[in-house]
């Protein structure tokens, strides 16, 4: 095993390299989509509604990979061509904001109505209720299943390889095509996606949700 | 829809009152919660809504701070009405813009005191006068400073409402509505989540107010013996209407009808 590292930890490391970018991208792009479609299911318009509803349904009713070569191969046709890297955190941050939108709905909804009512009072705007008073709120109600839903888009990213995206899955399937040491490669991947998920983005979610605790005084 | 055309698209005179409600009416599907109410407050009064559960009184508050909107009547606030906007010459519901517009004379305050969580007490008091009326931070820090001292909680400015208790987060909520400047200050059932012991701090924050201020007030309470002492009118609400309405010594001292002696001994037993 040590031996196999010392070889290919370049290459190893070049894929990680990219599945850490395209989680970067994916995930702000998943949150920007969550908070769009996550207000506009709440719009009072139906139109808007009926989008935010369109867009959910879609997204999470069909299979990611689907979505990804859809976005890759089906585009260009129509003449939309994008390169596979972007094409790869497209594709995995549109799916993410369909969850993500259904998160920030559920946690604008656990705001208490008390809240809204004495913004209500103090004259503000529907858009100053929002930003100031209910959105903050929201967000502490929301972190912990963020922090799930930011595992999974971890784990989603290795579908990128799929379209040639020199991601840890791309290198690692490369390497067992050349040496068939299928075991030490995919262990190896194994243990470098727990790595990222248990121990980098994990402490993350934790730091994040101690932080706002302490914005609420409750820590 | 129901036909305004009788009532005024402003009130003038010489005493024009600071609230007046004109035959409003509200209703949850066939459920009646306000039926048919006249009421008008003068400046600088202090009146009292008593009565039993469901019958109404909070929602008087609740149309006024525009939380319900009103399904007949108009309600005016300061002359002009709160409710209704005029367009083309007749009165029509208001939108958002005029509702804001009306909404600056008002100030309330919750039985649930709804202090923003996320904010320090003196964050609280600020929110308002920066977001909304536009005052530097500076300015709005001075003025919550004088509201904070008002209401004995200066020492406590800079903790979150997780730390503070029911009468003292009250106090704060108190502060707050005060620093928007309003001319009407409505208490919705404030001291009934609070323990005994505490109801004092807040009930006496009140009485100051009161004393002090030439605030017109509109409180909906279960304390008698404090509307009895702080109102110069005391409305006793039953079934959506007002049953019976006075000042406190009539009202508590020698009520005319058989409900509102009914509900007065019924309170009397309960404590």
């Amino acid at each position: 095993m040590l031996d196999f590292l010392v070889l290919y930890w370049p290459r190893l490391l070049s894929g990680t390299g990219i599945t850490i970018a395209q989680f970067l991208a994916a995930a702000v792009l998943g949150v920007a989509i969550s908070l769009v479609f996550g207000l506009a299911k709440l719009s009072s318009t139906l139109i808007v509604r009926g989008i935010a509803t369109t867009y959910i349904e879609v997204f999470r009713g069909t299979s990611l990979v689907v979505q990804l070569y859809w976005i890759f191969f089906v585009l260009p046709l129509f003449g939309l061509t994008i390169d596979n890297f972007t094409a790869g955190y497209i594709a995995v941050g549109m799916n993410i904001g369909a969850y993500g939108a259904e998160l920030v709905r559920g946690g604008i909804l656990s705001v208490p109505k008390g809240q809204w009512e004495a913004a209500v009072a103090v004259n503000m705007s529907g858009f100053q209720r929002m930003r100031r008073i209910i959105l903050p709120q929201a967000l502490v109600n929301m972190l912990p299943p963020w922090g799930n839903l930011m595992i999974e888009l971890l784990k989603g990213t290795a579908l990128v390889s799929l379209i040639s995206v020199g991601d840890l899955m791309f290198q690692a399937r490369q390497i067992n095509a050349s040496t068939f040491l299928s075991a030490q490669v995919f262990g190896a991947a194994l243990i470098i996606y727990y790595i990222l998920a248990r121990f980098m983005l994990t402490p993350c979610m934790r730091w994040l949700e101690r932080v706002m605790a302490r914005k609420l005084g409750r820590a | 829809m129901q036909d305004l055309s009788a009532l005024p698209h402003e009130l003038t005179g010489n005493t024009v009152p600071m609230i007046s409600f004109k035959s409003v009416r509200k209703a949850y599907g066939d459920l009646v919660v306000i039926n048919d109410l006249d009421l008008d407050i003068q400046v600088g009064e202090t009146v009292s809504i008593i009565g039993p559960s469901g019958s109404g009184k909070t929602t008087v508050l609740r149309m006024l701070m525009t939380l319900e909107d009103v399904n007949g009547g108009v309600i005016y606030v300061d002359g002009k009405p709160l409710t209704h906007m005029v367009k083309n010459g007749k009165l029509v519901p208001a939108n958002e813009r005029h509702l804001r517009k009306q909404r600056v004379n008002i100030g309330m305050c919750f039985q649930h005191f709804n202090l923003f969580p996320h904010m320090t007490a003196i964050e609280n008091c600020m929110e308002g006068p920066v977001q909304v009326l536009g005052l530097s931070k500076s300015e709005a820090r001075e003025r919550s400073e004088e509201l904070l001292e008002l209401v004995g909680m200066i020492d406590k400015k800079d903790q979150h409402p997780a730390r503070l208790s029911g009468g003292q987060q009250q106090r704060v909520a108190i502060a707050r509505a005060l620093a928007m400047r309003p001319k009407v200050m409505l208490f919705d059932e404030v001291t009934s989540a609070l323990d005994p012991e505490v109801i004092g701090e807040v009930t006496n924050v009140i009485r100051n107010l009161v004393a002090e201020h030439n605030l017109t007030m509109l409180l909906v309470t279960h304390q008698m013996g404090f509307a009895r002492d702080i109102s110069d009118r005391v409305c006793f609400f039953f079934g959506g209407k007002i049953e019976e309405q006075g000042s406190p010594d009539q009202l508590f001292g020698n009520p005319q009808r058989e409900r509102t002696r009914q509900f007065l001994s019924a309170v009397r037993e309960a404590i």
